[in-house]
Protein backbone atom coordinates (compact mmCIF):
# COMPACT_ATOMS: atom_id res chain seq x y z
CA UNK A 1 0.00 0.00 0.00
CA UNK A 2 1.35 3.25 -1.01
CA UNK A 3 2.09 5.81 1.46
CA UNK A 4 -0.15 9.28 0.64
CA UNK A 5 1.77 11.94 -0.11
CA UNK A 6 0.60 14.66 2.12
CA UNK A 7 -1.81 17.30 0.71
CA UNK A 8 -1.58 15.91 -2.80
CA UNK A 9 -5.11 15.68 -4.82
CA UNK A 10 -4.21 15.20 -8.16
CA UNK A 11 -7.13 16.60 -10.43
CA UNK A 12 -9.71 15.34 -8.24
CA UNK A 13 -12.93 17.21 -8.52
CA UNK A 14 -16.17 15.95 -7.18
CA UNK A 15 -15.58 12.09 -6.71
CA UNK A 16 -18.52 9.94 -8.08
CA UNK A 17 -21.10 9.46 -5.49
CA UNK A 18 -21.22 12.72 -4.58
CA UNK A 19 -22.69 13.55 -8.26
CA UNK A 20 -25.05 11.39 -9.74
CA UNK A 21 -24.51 12.28 -12.93
CA UNK A 22 -20.67 10.95 -12.51
CA UNK A 23 -20.38 7.28 -13.28
CA UNK A 24 -18.08 5.04 -10.72
CA UNK A 25 -14.50 5.92 -10.68
CA UNK A 26 -14.67 9.10 -12.81
CA UNK A 27 -14.46 12.45 -11.56
CA UNK A 28 -14.94 16.08 -13.25
CA UNK A 29 -12.28 18.38 -14.76
CA UNK A 30 -12.94 21.75 -16.62
CA UNK A 31 -10.01 22.12 -18.73
CA UNK A 32 -10.64 19.48 -22.00
CA UNK A 33 -7.44 16.74 -21.68
CA UNK A 34 -5.79 16.15 -25.16
CA UNK A 35 -5.33 12.24 -25.35
CA UNK A 36 -3.60 10.87 -28.33
CA UNK A 37 -2.08 6.91 -29.81
CA UNK A 38 -0.63 9.49 -32.94
CA UNK A 39 0.22 12.09 -34.50
CA UNK A 40 -2.72 14.52 -35.46
CA UNK A 41 -4.02 13.86 -39.28
CA UNK A 42 -4.78 17.03 -41.47
CA UNK A 43 -7.05 15.84 -44.58
CA UNK A 44 -7.78 18.41 -46.10
CA UNK A 45 -11.23 19.60 -46.86
CA UNK A 46 -11.64 18.67 -50.29
CA UNK A 47 -10.49 15.79 -49.86
CA UNK A 48 -12.39 14.48 -46.76
CA UNK A 49 -15.36 12.30 -47.08
CA UNK A 50 -17.16 10.27 -44.70
CA UNK A 51 -18.02 6.29 -45.77
CA UNK A 52 -20.14 3.79 -44.95
CA UNK A 53 -18.90 0.39 -46.03
CA UNK A 54 -19.76 -3.67 -46.13
CA UNK A 55 -17.84 -6.32 -47.03
CA UNK A 56 -14.98 -4.07 -48.87
CA UNK A 57 -17.56 -1.83 -50.98
CA UNK A 58 -18.65 1.55 -50.49
CA UNK A 59 -22.48 1.42 -49.99
CA UNK A 60 -22.33 5.48 -49.86
CA UNK A 61 -20.23 7.80 -49.29
CA UNK A 62 -20.45 12.08 -48.10
CA UNK A 63 -17.87 14.83 -49.18
CA UNK A 64 -17.66 17.38 -46.46
CA UNK A 65 -20.35 19.87 -48.48
CA UNK A 66 -22.76 16.45 -48.60
CA UNK A 67 -22.19 15.99 -44.87
CA UNK A 68 -22.49 19.57 -44.16
CA UNK A 69 -25.73 19.58 -46.29
CA UNK A 70 -27.59 16.89 -44.08
CA UNK A 71 -29.35 18.58 -41.23
CA UNK A 72 -27.62 18.87 -38.22
CA UNK A 73 -28.07 18.82 -34.72
CA UNK A 74 -26.58 21.27 -31.25
CA UNK A 75 -26.47 18.02 -28.65
CA UNK A 76 -25.62 18.80 -24.69
CA UNK A 77 -24.41 15.61 -23.35
CA UNK A 78 -21.76 14.65 -20.95
CA UNK A 79 -18.44 12.90 -21.66
CA UNK A 80 -16.71 10.23 -19.97
CA UNK A 81 -13.13 9.33 -20.54
CA UNK A 82 -11.61 5.68 -19.53
CA UNK A 83 -8.58 7.34 -17.96
CA UNK A 84 -11.26 8.51 -15.51
CA UNK A 85 -12.01 12.40 -16.73
CA UNK A 86 -15.75 13.38 -17.16
CA UNK A 87 -16.41 16.62 -18.60
CA UNK A 88 -20.64 17.53 -18.12
CA UNK A 89 -22.93 19.70 -20.30
CA UNK A 90 -20.30 20.23 -23.37
CA UNK A 91 -21.98 21.20 -26.11
CA UNK A 92 -21.45 20.08 -29.67
CA UNK A 93 -23.02 19.62 -33.37
CA UNK A 94 -22.88 17.27 -35.76
CA UNK A 95 -24.99 14.89 -38.00
CA UNK A 96 -26.92 11.92 -36.56
CA UNK A 97 -25.61 8.66 -37.41
CA UNK A 98 -28.81 7.49 -38.12
CA UNK A 99 -28.92 10.46 -40.52
CA UNK A 100 -26.61 8.10 -42.39
CA UNK A 101 -27.19 4.71 -41.96
CA UNK A 102 -30.88 5.31 -42.83
CA UNK A 103 -29.44 6.13 -45.99
CA UNK A 104 -27.89 2.54 -46.55
CA UNK A 105 -29.93 -0.79 -46.74
CA UNK A 106 -28.30 -3.22 -43.52
CA UNK A 107 -29.35 -5.33 -40.82
CA UNK A 108 -25.23 -5.23 -39.86
CA UNK A 109 -25.42 -5.93 -36.17
CA UNK A 110 -22.04 -4.55 -35.83
CA UNK A 111 -20.02 -1.48 -36.97
CA UNK A 112 -16.38 -0.62 -36.77
CA UNK A 113 -15.73 3.05 -37.14
CA UNK A 114 -12.44 3.99 -38.91
CA UNK A 115 -10.28 7.45 -38.73
CA UNK A 116 -7.31 9.00 -40.49
CA UNK A 117 -4.34 7.41 -38.90
CA UNK A 118 -5.35 4.00 -38.59
CA UNK A 119 -7.56 4.06 -35.76
CA UNK A 120 -10.86 1.78 -35.27
CA UNK A 121 -12.87 1.43 -32.72
CA UNK A 122 -16.29 -1.42 -32.46
CA UNK A 123 -19.88 -0.97 -31.32
CA UNK A 124 -23.20 -2.65 -32.00
CA UNK A 125 -25.12 -0.40 -34.58
CA UNK A 126 -27.91 -0.22 -32.28
CA UNK A 127 -25.35 2.09 -30.10
CA UNK A 128 -24.73 4.49 -32.90
CA UNK A 129 -28.74 4.48 -33.72
CA UNK A 130 -31.54 5.37 -32.24
CA UNK A 131 -30.63 9.15 -31.47
CA UNK A 132 -27.47 7.75 -29.33
CA UNK A 133 -24.68 9.32 -31.87
CA UNK A 134 -23.91 11.69 -34.62
CA UNK A 135 -20.50 12.74 -36.82
CA UNK A 136 -19.84 16.16 -34.84
CA UNK A 137 -17.93 18.55 -36.38
CA UNK A 138 -18.39 21.79 -33.62
CA UNK A 139 -17.28 21.85 -30.61
CA UNK A 140 -19.07 24.44 -28.00
CA UNK A 141 -18.79 27.95 -29.97
CA UNK A 142 -16.60 26.84 -32.91
CA UNK A 143 -15.56 23.77 -35.49
CA UNK A 144 -13.54 20.92 -33.70
CA UNK A 145 -10.55 21.37 -33.09
CA UNK A 146 -8.06 18.88 -34.73
CA UNK A 147 -6.45 18.28 -31.95
CA UNK A 148 -9.69 17.03 -30.50
CA UNK A 149 -10.84 14.93 -33.70
CA UNK A 150 -11.81 17.80 -36.17
CA UNK A 151 -12.52 17.80 -38.92
CA UNK A 152 -15.35 15.69 -37.44
CA UNK A 153 -15.60 12.76 -34.57
CA UNK A 154 -17.46 10.08 -33.90
CA UNK A 155 -19.52 10.80 -30.97
CA UNK A 156 -21.28 8.21 -28.69
CA UNK A 157 -21.54 9.86 -24.93
CA UNK A 158 -23.16 7.00 -23.01
CA UNK A 159 -19.99 4.67 -23.71
CA UNK A 160 -16.26 5.34 -22.61
CA UNK A 161 -15.10 8.23 -24.96
CA UNK A 162 -12.55 6.09 -26.60
CA UNK A 163 -15.39 4.91 -28.69
CA UNK A 164 -15.85 8.22 -29.83
CA UNK A 165 -12.96 7.79 -32.71
CA UNK A 166 -11.40 10.99 -33.69
CA UNK A 167 -11.00 11.90 -37.38
CA UNK A 168 -13.33 9.34 -37.92
CA UNK A 169 -13.90 9.03 -41.51
CA UNK A 170 -16.33 6.31 -41.87
CA UNK A 171 -18.07 3.00 -40.77
CA UNK A 172 -17.72 -0.48 -42.12
CA UNK A 173 -21.12 -2.49 -41.41
CA UNK A 174 -20.23 -6.14 -39.86
CA UNK A 175 -21.97 -9.55 -38.98
CA UNK A 176 -19.36 -9.71 -36.18
CA UNK A 177 -18.33 -7.36 -33.83
CA UNK A 178 -14.18 -7.40 -34.19
CA UNK A 179 -12.16 -5.32 -31.79
CA UNK A 180 -10.93 -1.78 -32.64
CA UNK A 181 -7.44 -0.53 -31.58
CA UNK A 182 -7.89 -0.03 -27.83
CA UNK A 183 -10.11 -3.49 -27.81
CA UNK A 184 -7.08 -5.30 -29.36
CA UNK A 185 -4.83 -4.23 -26.35
CA UNK A 186 -7.42 -4.92 -23.40
CA UNK A 187 -9.94 -2.43 -23.22
CA UNK A 188 -13.42 -3.60 -23.13
CA UNK A 189 -14.98 -4.73 -26.12
CA UNK A 190 -18.30 -2.82 -25.00
CA UNK A 191 -17.47 -0.18 -22.48
CA UNK A 192 -20.45 1.03 -20.68
CA UNK A 193 -19.10 3.54 -17.92
CA UNK A 194 -22.00 2.87 -15.50
CA UNK A 195 -21.06 -0.34 -15.08
CA UNK A 196 -17.60 0.62 -15.80
CA UNK A 197 -16.72 -1.58 -17.94
CA UNK A 198 -13.33 -0.37 -18.89
CA UNK A 199 -11.19 -3.52 -19.72
CA UNK A 200 -11.76 -6.65 -21.16
CA UNK A 201 -13.71 -9.36 -18.90
CA UNK A 202 -15.11 -6.24 -16.61
CA UNK B 1 0.04 17.39 -27.22
CA UNK B 2 3.57 16.78 -28.82
CA UNK B 3 4.65 13.10 -28.28
CA UNK B 4 7.87 12.13 -25.91
CA UNK B 5 10.40 9.56 -26.58
CA UNK B 6 11.66 5.55 -25.54
CA UNK B 7 13.90 7.35 -22.49
CA UNK B 8 10.52 8.27 -21.31
CA UNK B 9 9.21 4.35 -20.52
CA UNK B 10 12.37 3.50 -19.11
CA UNK B 11 10.83 2.20 -15.95
CA UNK B 12 8.11 0.83 -17.71
CA UNK B 13 10.66 -1.11 -19.81
CA UNK B 14 11.90 -2.34 -16.61
CA UNK B 15 9.09 -3.10 -15.41
CA UNK B 16 7.54 -5.45 -18.49
CA UNK B 17 11.19 -6.79 -19.64
CA UNK B 18 13.01 -7.06 -16.19
CA UNK B 19 15.67 -5.09 -17.26
CA UNK B 20 17.36 -1.50 -18.90
CA UNK B 21 15.78 -1.16 -22.26
CA UNK B 22 16.06 2.30 -23.34
CA UNK B 23 19.83 1.87 -25.29
CA UNK B 24 18.00 -1.52 -26.97
CA UNK B 25 18.49 -1.81 -30.30
CA UNK B 26 14.86 -2.20 -31.97
CA UNK B 27 13.75 -2.84 -35.95
CA UNK B 28 10.87 -1.70 -36.96
CA UNK B 29 8.46 -4.94 -38.73
CA UNK B 30 6.94 -2.54 -40.94
CA UNK B 31 9.76 -0.23 -42.74
CA UNK B 32 12.96 -2.10 -41.37
CA UNK B 33 14.44 0.84 -39.46
CA UNK B 34 16.92 0.36 -36.81
CA UNK B 35 16.97 2.99 -33.98
CA UNK B 36 17.37 2.41 -29.89
CA UNK B 37 14.31 2.56 -28.00
CA UNK B 38 15.19 5.93 -26.01
CA UNK B 39 14.88 7.14 -30.37
CA UNK B 40 11.48 5.93 -31.29
CA UNK B 41 8.06 8.39 -30.39
CA UNK B 42 6.34 7.68 -27.48
CA UNK B 43 2.63 8.32 -26.99
CA UNK B 44 1.85 8.66 -23.24
CA UNK B 45 -0.88 10.35 -22.51
CA UNK B 46 -3.47 7.95 -23.82
CA UNK B 47 -5.14 4.95 -22.36
CA UNK B 48 -2.25 3.28 -22.92
CA UNK B 49 0.96 3.95 -23.82
CA UNK B 50 1.63 3.58 -27.87
CA UNK B 51 5.43 3.42 -29.62
CA UNK B 52 5.77 4.17 -33.17
CA UNK B 53 8.46 3.49 -35.43
CA UNK B 54 10.02 7.24 -36.13
CA UNK B 55 10.40 6.37 -39.73
CA UNK B 56 7.28 5.08 -40.56
CA UNK B 57 4.84 5.71 -37.74
CA UNK B 58 3.78 2.24 -37.47
CA UNK B 59 2.96 0.86 -33.99
CA UNK B 60 5.47 -1.14 -32.61
CA UNK B 61 4.78 -1.57 -29.13
CA UNK B 62 1.41 -0.87 -27.32
CA UNK B 63 1.60 -1.15 -23.17
CA UNK B 64 -2.08 -1.23 -21.26
CA UNK B 65 -2.01 -1.13 -17.93
CA UNK B 66 -5.28 -3.73 -16.96
CA UNK B 67 -5.90 -3.54 -13.52
CA UNK B 68 -2.68 -4.41 -12.04
CA UNK B 69 -1.42 -6.10 -14.75
CA UNK B 70 0.46 -4.95 -17.74
CA UNK B 71 -0.71 -6.27 -21.22
CA UNK B 72 2.49 -5.63 -23.83
CA UNK B 73 1.73 -5.69 -27.28
CA UNK B 74 5.10 -6.18 -29.56
CA UNK B 75 3.57 -7.28 -32.72
CA UNK B 76 4.74 -3.90 -34.87
CA UNK B 77 8.65 -5.11 -34.15
CA UNK B 78 10.40 -7.47 -36.18
CA UNK B 79 13.71 -7.49 -33.28
CA UNK B 80 14.10 -5.58 -29.67
CA UNK B 81 17.37 -5.82 -28.27
CA UNK B 82 18.91 -9.19 -28.48
CA UNK B 83 15.92 -11.26 -27.39
CA UNK B 84 13.34 -12.39 -30.12
CA UNK B 85 10.35 -10.98 -31.40
CA UNK B 86 8.09 -14.17 -32.67
CA UNK B 87 4.59 -14.51 -33.28
CA UNK B 88 2.88 -17.10 -31.05
CA UNK B 89 -0.61 -16.86 -32.90
CA UNK B 90 -2.18 -15.47 -29.96
CA UNK B 91 0.23 -12.19 -29.99
CA UNK B 92 3.77 -11.21 -30.34
CA UNK B 93 5.58 -12.37 -27.66
CA UNK B 94 9.84 -11.49 -26.17
CA UNK B 95 11.85 -14.29 -24.92
CA UNK B 96 14.47 -12.60 -22.74
CA UNK B 97 18.30 -14.02 -24.12
CA UNK C 1 7.22 -15.58 -21.42
CA UNK C 2 10.07 -15.29 -19.54
CA UNK C 3 10.92 -12.61 -16.95
CA UNK C 4 13.53 -11.27 -14.48
CA UNK C 5 12.33 -10.18 -11.35
CA UNK C 6 14.16 -7.10 -10.50
CA UNK C 7 14.10 -6.10 -6.43
CA UNK C 8 16.22 -3.56 -4.80
CA UNK C 9 17.15 -0.22 -6.38
CA UNK C 10 14.75 -0.60 -9.35
CA UNK C 11 11.81 -0.81 -6.63
CA UNK C 12 9.55 1.87 -5.34
CA UNK C 13 11.10 3.48 -2.32
CA UNK C 14 9.98 6.35 0.10
CA UNK C 15 12.33 9.26 0.38
CA UNK C 16 12.55 11.93 2.76
CA UNK C 17 12.42 15.51 1.44
CA UNK C 18 15.41 16.78 2.78
CA UNK C 19 15.73 20.37 1.32
CA UNK C 20 14.06 22.34 -1.13
CA UNK C 21 15.79 25.42 -2.85
CA UNK C 22 13.64 28.03 -5.63
CA UNK C 23 15.71 27.98 -8.59
CA UNK C 24 12.96 30.52 -10.85
CA UNK C 25 9.96 31.22 -10.95
CA UNK C 26 8.30 28.28 -11.87
CA UNK C 27 10.93 25.86 -11.08
CA UNK C 28 12.29 23.88 -7.40
CA UNK C 29 15.06 21.74 -6.80
CA UNK C 30 14.44 19.18 -4.41
CA UNK C 31 16.56 17.10 -2.42
CA UNK C 32 15.77 13.23 -1.26
CA UNK C 33 17.20 10.71 0.63
CA UNK C 34 15.70 7.36 -0.44
CA UNK C 35 16.69 4.49 2.21
CA UNK C 36 18.30 2.19 -0.31
CA UNK C 37 19.91 4.54 -2.91
CA UNK C 38 22.25 2.84 -5.19
CA UNK C 39 23.73 5.65 -6.89
CA UNK C 40 22.90 6.75 -10.09
CA UNK C 41 24.99 7.87 -13.86
CA UNK C 42 24.71 11.53 -15.08
CA UNK C 43 21.36 11.63 -17.59
CA UNK C 44 19.56 9.04 -15.45
CA UNK C 45 16.16 9.97 -14.28
CA UNK C 46 13.98 8.97 -11.82
CA UNK C 47 10.41 8.23 -11.41
CA UNK C 48 7.79 9.88 -8.63
CA UNK C 49 4.90 8.53 -7.63
CA UNK C 50 2.11 10.75 -5.47
CA UNK C 51 -0.97 8.70 -4.08
CA UNK C 52 -3.55 11.04 -2.70
CA UNK C 53 -5.88 9.78 0.11
CA UNK C 54 -8.51 8.32 -1.84
CA UNK C 55 -5.64 6.05 -3.71
CA UNK C 56 -5.64 8.05 -6.02
CA UNK C 57 -1.84 7.96 -7.76
CA UNK C 58 -0.11 9.89 -10.37
CA UNK C 59 3.70 9.13 -11.62
CA UNK C 60 6.16 11.26 -13.35
CA UNK C 61 9.92 10.86 -14.44
CA UNK C 62 11.75 13.73 -13.83
CA UNK C 63 15.63 13.92 -14.83
CA UNK C 64 18.01 13.61 -11.45
CA UNK C 65 19.87 17.28 -11.50
CA UNK C 66 22.50 16.06 -8.93
CA UNK C 67 25.83 14.08 -10.09
CA UNK C 68 26.70 10.78 -9.34
CA UNK C 69 27.85 10.43 -5.60
CA UNK C 70 26.12 14.02 -4.50
CA UNK C 71 23.56 14.18 -2.46
CA UNK C 72 19.64 13.05 -4.56
CA UNK C 73 18.54 15.55 -5.92
CA UNK C 74 15.55 16.63 -8.78
CA UNK C 75 14.73 19.96 -10.89
CA UNK C 76 10.93 20.46 -11.28
CA UNK C 77 9.46 22.55 -13.52
CA UNK C 78 5.94 24.27 -12.43
CA UNK C 79 3.83 23.45 -15.92
CA UNK C 80 0.41 25.74 -15.70
CA UNK C 81 -2.35 22.54 -15.94
CA UNK C 82 0.30 20.23 -14.42
CA UNK C 83 -1.27 17.58 -12.30
CA UNK C 84 2.43 16.94 -10.15
CA UNK C 85 4.42 19.76 -10.69
CA UNK C 86 2.19 22.06 -9.06
CA UNK C 87 2.20 19.84 -5.88
CA UNK C 88 6.18 19.48 -5.83
CA UNK C 89 6.71 23.08 -6.82
CA UNK C 90 4.69 23.81 -4.23
CA UNK C 91 2.81 22.35 -1.74
CA UNK C 92 5.75 19.73 -0.80
CA UNK C 93 7.53 20.70 2.74
CA UNK C 94 10.96 19.57 4.33
CA UNK C 95 10.08 17.07 5.94
CA UNK C 96 7.71 15.40 3.37
CA UNK C 97 7.92 12.18 1.66
CA UNK C 98 7.54 10.95 -1.83
CA UNK C 99 8.01 7.43 -3.84
CA UNK C 100 10.19 7.07 -6.35
CA UNK C 101 12.03 4.58 -7.91
CA UNK C 102 15.45 4.65 -9.92
CA UNK C 103 17.47 5.29 -11.39
CA UNK C 104 16.56 4.55 -15.06
CA UNK C 105 17.95 5.41 -17.94
CA UNK C 106 20.75 3.55 -19.84
CA UNK C 107 21.03 5.37 -23.19
CA UNK C 108 20.79 8.77 -22.42
CA UNK C 109 23.97 9.05 -20.26
CA UNK C 110 27.53 10.60 -19.82
CA UNK C 111 30.67 8.96 -18.68
CA UNK C 112 34.16 10.80 -18.11
CA UNK C 113 34.98 7.64 -19.74
CA UNK C 114 34.25 8.79 -22.93
CA UNK C 115 36.75 11.40 -23.88
CA UNK C 116 35.47 13.10 -27.09
CA UNK C 117 34.16 16.63 -26.77
CA UNK C 118 30.91 16.86 -25.01
CA UNK C 119 28.32 18.86 -26.82
CA UNK C 120 25.20 19.68 -24.54
CA UNK C 121 22.47 21.57 -25.75
CA UNK C 122 19.17 22.42 -23.24
CA UNK C 123 16.05 23.87 -23.75
CA UNK C 124 14.63 25.21 -20.82
CA UNK C 125 14.28 22.55 -18.42
CA UNK C 126 15.86 19.99 -20.81
CA UNK C 127 19.14 21.51 -18.75
CA UNK C 128 18.44 19.50 -15.80
CA UNK C 129 19.84 15.88 -17.02
CA UNK C 130 22.95 17.84 -18.51
CA UNK C 131 23.60 19.95 -15.18
CA UNK C 132 24.04 16.62 -13.50
CA UNK C 133 26.58 15.56 -17.14
CA UNK C 134 28.77 18.95 -16.07
CA UNK C 135 28.82 18.31 -12.23
CA UNK C 136 29.93 14.46 -12.61
CA UNK C 137 32.58 16.07 -15.28
CA UNK C 138 33.69 18.57 -13.10
CA UNK C 139 33.79 15.96 -9.45
CA UNK C 140 35.76 13.58 -11.39
CA UNK C 141 38.28 15.71 -12.56
CA UNK C 142 37.80 15.03 -16.61
CA UNK C 143 39.63 17.42 -19.06
CA UNK C 144 37.07 16.80 -21.45
CA UNK C 145 36.59 19.80 -23.22
CA UNK C 146 32.50 20.69 -22.86
CA UNK C 147 30.18 23.07 -24.29
CA UNK C 148 26.58 23.82 -22.95
CA UNK C 149 24.25 25.94 -25.32
CA UNK C 150 21.17 26.56 -23.55
CA UNK C 151 18.35 27.92 -24.55
CA UNK C 152 15.83 29.87 -22.17
CA UNK C 153 13.27 32.37 -22.53
CA UNK C 154 14.06 35.01 -20.52
CA UNK C 155 17.04 35.77 -17.88
CA UNK C 156 15.25 35.30 -14.66
CA UNK C 157 14.04 31.74 -16.26
CA UNK C 158 17.58 30.51 -16.73
CA UNK C 159 17.97 27.41 -14.35
CA UNK C 160 21.09 26.99 -12.33
CA UNK C 161 22.32 30.68 -13.31
CA UNK C 162 24.93 31.09 -11.09
CA UNK C 163 26.42 28.07 -11.25
CA UNK C 164 26.46 27.67 -15.32
CA UNK C 165 28.33 31.15 -14.99
CA UNK C 166 30.86 29.99 -13.23
CA UNK C 167 32.15 27.48 -15.64
CA UNK C 168 35.61 28.53 -17.18
CA UNK C 169 38.24 25.93 -18.13
CA UNK C 170 36.92 23.63 -19.91
CA UNK C 171 33.47 23.98 -20.12
CA UNK C 172 32.19 26.81 -22.37
CA UNK C 173 28.47 28.16 -21.57
CA UNK C 174 26.66 29.57 -24.35
CA UNK C 175 23.38 31.55 -23.69
CA UNK C 176 20.34 32.31 -25.93
CA UNK C 177 16.93 34.22 -25.13
CA UNK C 178 14.21 33.45 -26.93
CA UNK C 179 11.80 35.52 -25.82
CA UNK C 180 13.53 38.80 -24.31
CA UNK C 181 17.15 39.75 -23.14
CA UNK C 182 18.28 41.92 -20.03
CA UNK C 183 20.09 45.66 -20.98
CA UNK C 184 23.58 44.86 -22.31
CA UNK C 185 23.10 41.13 -23.40
CA UNK C 186 25.98 39.93 -25.18
CA UNK C 187 24.60 36.46 -25.67
CA UNK C 188 23.03 35.06 -28.35
CA UNK C 189 19.08 35.86 -29.12
CA UNK C 190 16.17 33.74 -30.41
CA UNK C 191 15.54 30.06 -30.85
CA UNK C 192 18.65 28.02 -31.44
CA UNK C 193 19.06 27.53 -35.32
CA UNK C 194 21.71 26.40 -37.67
CA UNK C 195 24.08 29.56 -38.15
CA UNK C 196 23.63 29.70 -34.10
CA UNK C 197 24.62 25.38 -34.10
CA UNK C 198 27.64 26.39 -36.81
CA UNK C 199 28.79 29.15 -34.26
CA UNK C 200 28.55 27.47 -31.34
CA UNK C 201 28.80 23.63 -31.42
CA UNK C 202 31.84 21.36 -31.91
CA UNK C 203 33.09 20.93 -35.69
CA UNK C 204 31.73 17.50 -37.16
CA UNK C 205 35.55 16.48 -37.83
CA UNK C 206 36.20 16.49 -33.91
CA UNK C 207 33.67 13.79 -33.04
CA UNK C 208 31.92 15.15 -30.28
CA UNK C 209 29.52 13.36 -28.03
CA UNK C 210 26.19 15.18 -28.21
CA UNK C 211 23.42 15.41 -25.92
CA UNK C 212 20.14 17.92 -26.64
CA UNK C 213 17.37 17.81 -24.46
CA UNK C 214 13.87 20.10 -23.92
CA UNK C 215 10.97 20.24 -25.14
CA UNK C 216 10.21 17.74 -28.35
CA UNK C 217 10.00 20.12 -30.72
CA UNK C 218 13.12 22.03 -29.98
CA UNK C 219 15.18 18.89 -29.58
CA UNK C 220 13.86 17.37 -32.77
CA UNK C 221 14.52 21.23 -34.28
CA UNK C 222 18.26 21.30 -33.16
CA UNK C 223 19.07 17.58 -33.80
CA UNK C 224 18.17 17.75 -37.61
CA UNK C 225 20.23 21.04 -37.45
CA UNK C 226 23.07 18.78 -35.91
CA UNK C 227 22.77 16.07 -38.63
CA UNK C 228 22.92 18.70 -41.22
CA UNK C 229 25.63 19.39 -40.07
CA UNK C 230 27.29 16.53 -40.73
CA UNK C 231 26.62 14.98 -37.01
CA UNK C 232 26.51 11.32 -36.91
CA UNK C 233 23.26 10.21 -35.96
CA UNK C 234 24.38 7.64 -33.27
CA UNK C 235 26.44 9.95 -32.05
CA UNK C 236 23.34 12.49 -31.40
CA UNK C 237 21.70 11.11 -28.21
CA UNK C 238 18.10 13.06 -27.70
CA UNK C 239 15.91 13.31 -24.64
CA UNK C 240 12.29 14.88 -25.37
CA UNK C 241 10.55 16.20 -22.53
CA UNK C 242 7.14 16.86 -24.66
CA UNK C 243 5.19 20.26 -24.33
CA UNK C 244 3.17 20.90 -26.95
Amino acid sequence: MSPVSRGFRGRSGTPAGEDSRLPPGQHVVTDYPVLSAGPTPHTPLPEWTFSITQGGATLKSWTWQEMQALPAETVTVDIHCVTRWSKLGTHWRGVSVDTLLDQVESSAPYVLAFSDGGYTTNLPTEDVSGGRAWVAFGYEDGPLAPEHGGPARLLVPHLYFWKSAKWVRGLELRDHDAPGFWETYGYHIYGDPWKEQRYAGD
Amino acid sequence: MDPVDGNAIGGLLIDVFGTEMTAAESTCGTCGASRPVAELVVYQRAPGTVVRCRTCGNVLMVFVKVHDVISVDLAGLATLGDGEVSSTGAGRTWRQP
Amino acid sequence: MERTAVRGRLTWQTAAVTSITRETDAVTTIELEPPDWAGHRAGQHLDVRLTADDGYAAERSYSIASAPGEPLAITVQRLEDGEVSPYLTGELRVGDEVELRGPIGGYFVWEPSDHSPLMLIAGGSGVVPLRSMLRHRLRTGSDVPARLLYSSRTWPDVIYRAELDKYRDGVRVIWTLTSSQPPGWTGYSGRVNAAMLTETAWPASQHPITFICGPTSFVEAVAENLIGLGYPPQRVKTERFGGT
